[in-house]
């Protein structure tokens, strides 16, 4: 038998100083690796043997890395680090003003602007009835449209045609709206004097008790669980106002406490997908969306469904539709790419969704027809087609969101075509 | 489980059939020193499971596995009580004279009425020394039971509430797999060695057929390769592993094929591309420019 070589850390700590110092380039790099990865680190060298570069790294490798996207952060990190650690310090030193000044500015404008709003509404709180309702018509109207309150003539407003005013107010209302959700079952069971299936654990235990004398039987019922939610929201040009305050009512449902859905996942999409998942996380919804709005590089630009919609498939459907995904795609439908393309994205998606609803804020003119190629194209493949023009058609979305038998306006528009 | 060299892991992983790179063999290497769990992530079919099977054989330990599914529970994974025996047990106990309580709780739960399942097996001593546990596509099962594992993973120990805590004498060599369809918690990613297993290379691709489908001649395999290889170049919606490169191999040896041809491909398309958008795209002269380009390449090599 080879005598090994100690695990324990040794005593010369000049390479363990090296490896601490190069955790804490990986950290500034963005990986999270704790005080315990380090010390693996020191011991995986010391059992490889510090022989050759390639095992050196790979060592590192697997006590540093753990997600498959941050290889090539490794990767890079290791290249620099152990060619000259200065080296490093020096880039590093020469790039983070630039960076600290930038984020500094960015995180003082949210708070700004929440301050300022804060101030504002306390001085102003009561809105005005409507200009001109006054003027025009007998009394009996004039009455109709000063007892409906400010809020109920907000919520059958359509988005595009609110003033900044109303827009601010329209997303105070979407911050308490809620998407209700119905737990699934699972397979796992949990204690219920009513249960379906006896628990035979638990009468063992309770029958010791009593000497072994059996006297109940447990009974236990299957858990629930609640299914996550993956919003896919359309940022082109021709959307630009409903997905800003789309945006404002994923954020609300993605924070809502205790309202259900176990994930939400938010991806927008224009000219390329981008999922702003982690950003909707950030209490502030100013910070959260400015934080979405600078990932999100195509703001108002052109729509490319299809190849959104097929990117989405491919990286992330596996991911984050592994238990049933709810999905929520709010778009237009107005592509100009190869419809066919797009139909078997769409179908791909519904196949591995659980339901698919589409909210179209173009459904709000009545006379509205599926004559766009690209929302043929996608009309079939969808569960629930909705209009998502104003908060009421948010309402309505709320109250059929788990209803499964519930298609929108899908059979009557799939008629005409 | 005394391995002196990543050469004598690779080395031992090749005489079992299983061809890894340097760096697959550093982290199995370290795995055993430190007696850390390996989590392996990466694509469907790229010999993810297999590792397990060929460290078991290459040590000449059993292999426990675990396969996870959603919904699985401590009693299907850990232990479970053997409650027909303790029925019985009980109406002898009466039959007898009535036991004390605490006695009889004492007897009704001790190991002889205890059923392991697979993460307790793992735990127990065995006389060809301590299991591979395969925990099998993590990321098929949920949260609450990653967050048990933790226990299990770190200290090698099960906790029984009725028995006490059972500790392996001699840590297993845990394996876990997940194909990525969710994100496992840094937490339990923390306790392990990380790899991403990728796709092989041409040359380790072409050895690995050769270990797994010695049958081939040397030509047919080069080509299956490079074939697949530049398939994986393409837009798919599921690239093939190397799982299906073998059994598209094994296929063509069925069939008696010594050459590719467009024709042959597309009739034993299903063996490597398993899903129908994938195989429409490859239908008609797709394949043809595909075998074009591999044979291109291939020709460069040797040239």
């Amino acid at each position: 038998m080879v005598e090994l070589p100690e695990l324990s850390l040794p005593d010369h700590p000049r390479l363990a100083q090296n490896i601490t110092h190069f955790a804490r380039a990986l950290r500034k790099a963005g990986l999270s690796i704790g005080p315990g990865r380090v010390v693996d680190a020191v011991q995986a060298v010391a059992a490889t043997g510090f022989t050759s570069r390639q095992d050196f790294y790979w060592a590192l490798h697997a006590c540093f890395v753990t997600r498959p996207e941050h290889r090539t952060i490794f990767a890079q990190v290791f290249r620099l680090y152990w060619r000259d650690p200065r080296f490093l310090e020096h880039m590093m030193a020469a790039l983070l003003p630039a960076i600290r000044g930038v984020q500094e500015e960015q995180l003082a404008k949210p708070g700004e602007k929440r301050a300022a709003e804060a101030l504002l509404d306390g001085a102003n709180p009561q809105v005005d009835p409507p200009e001109g309702s006054k003027e025009d018509g007998s009394e009996i109207e004039v009455d109709a449209t000063l007892t409906i309150s400010a809020d109920e003539r907000l919520r059958s407003l359509d988005f595009e045609q609110m003033s900044t005013d109303e827009v601010a107010r329209a997303k105070r209302i979407l911050e308490t709206l809620r998407l209700p959700v119905k737990p699934l079952p699972t397979r796992r069971h949990q204690p219920a004097v009513l249960g379906v299936r006896a628990d035979w654990r638990r009468t063992m235990r309770l029958a010791c008790g009593t000497g072994g004398e059996l006297r109940t039987i447990a009974r236990s019922k299957p858990r629930q669980r609640w299914p996550n939610l993956v919003v896919l929201c359309d940022i082109s040009g021709s959307m630009s106002q409903y997905s800003r305050i789309v945006l404002h009512f994923l954020h609300a449902v993605s924070n809502a406490k205790g309202a259900g859905w176990a994930r939400v996942h938010g991806f927008t999409f224009g000219t390329r997908l981008t999922n702003v998942t982690r950003h909707l996380a950030t209490r502030d919804v100013d910070a959260a969306l400015a934080a979405a709005g600078a990932e999100a590089q195509d703001w108002e630009g052109g729509t490319r469904i299809g190849d959104c919609l097929h990117d989405f498939n491919r990286d992330w459907s596996r991911r984050v539709m592994g238990a049933g995904a709810v999905v929520l795609l709010i778009t237009d439908g107005l592509d100009r790419g190869d419809p066919e393309a797009l139909g078997r994205e769409m179908q791909r998606l519904q196949l591995s969704s659980r339901r698919l609803i589409w909210l179209n804020p173009l459904l709000r003119w009545g006379e509205f027809a599926a004559k766009a190629q690209g929302i043929r194209a996608m009309l079939p493949h969808v569960d629930s087609f909705r209009a998502g023009h104003s908060i009421a058609s948010l309402e309505d979305l709320a109250r059929v969101i788990t209803d499964e038998r519930d298609s929108g306006e899908k059979a009557r528009l799939l008629a005409q075509v | 489980m005394q391995v002196q060299s990543i050469d004598q892991v690779q080395a031992m992983l090749t005489q079992q059939g299983y061809v890894c790179g340097r760096d697959l063999a550093t982290v199995v290497f370290l795995s055993l020193r430190l007696g850390r769990p390996l989590f392996l992530e990466g694509e469907a079919g790229v010999g993810k499971t297999e590792i397990a099977k060929a460290l078991a054989a290459a040590f000449g330990r059993r292999l426990i596995r675990l396969q996870c599914y959603e919904g699985l529970d401590a009693s299907s994974a850990v232990y479970e009580w053997n409650f027909a025996a303790q029925m019985v047990a009980i109406r002898t106990a009466e039959a007898a004279g009535g036991a004390d309580r605490a006695a009889l709780q004492a007897e009704l739960f001790s190991e002889e009425f205890l059923i392991s399942r697979p993460l307790l097996e793992a735990m127990r001593p065995d006389e060809n020394g301590p299991p591979v546990l395969l925990i099998d596509e993590l990321d098929r099962t949920d949260e609450p039971f990653e967050a048990f594992l933790l226990e299990a993973l770190s200290d090698f120990q099960v906790t029984i509430p009725e028995l006490g805590t059972i500790k392996a004498p001699e840590p297993p060599l845990v394996v876990l797999t997940s194909n990525r369809t969710r994100e496992v918690h840094d937490a339990l990613k923390r306790r392990c060695l990380y790899h991403w297993v990728d796709y092989p290379n041409f040359a380790r691709e072409v050895e690995i057929l050769k270990a797994r489908a010695p049958q081939a001649s040397a030509q047919l395999s080069r080509e299956i390769v490079a074939f697949v290889q530049a398939l994986r170049t393409e837009d798919l919606f599921k690239k093939p592993g190397v799982a299906e490169t073998i059994d598209w191999a094994n296929c063509l040896l069925a069939l008696d094929v010594i050459d590719l041809s467009p024709e042959v491909i597309s009739d034993t398309l299903g063996a490597i591309l398993k899903y129908q958008d994938d195989i429409a795209k490859l239908q008609g002269s797709e394949a043809k420019r595909l075998l074009d380009q591999a044979r291109a390449g291939l020709d460069q090599d040797s040239a």
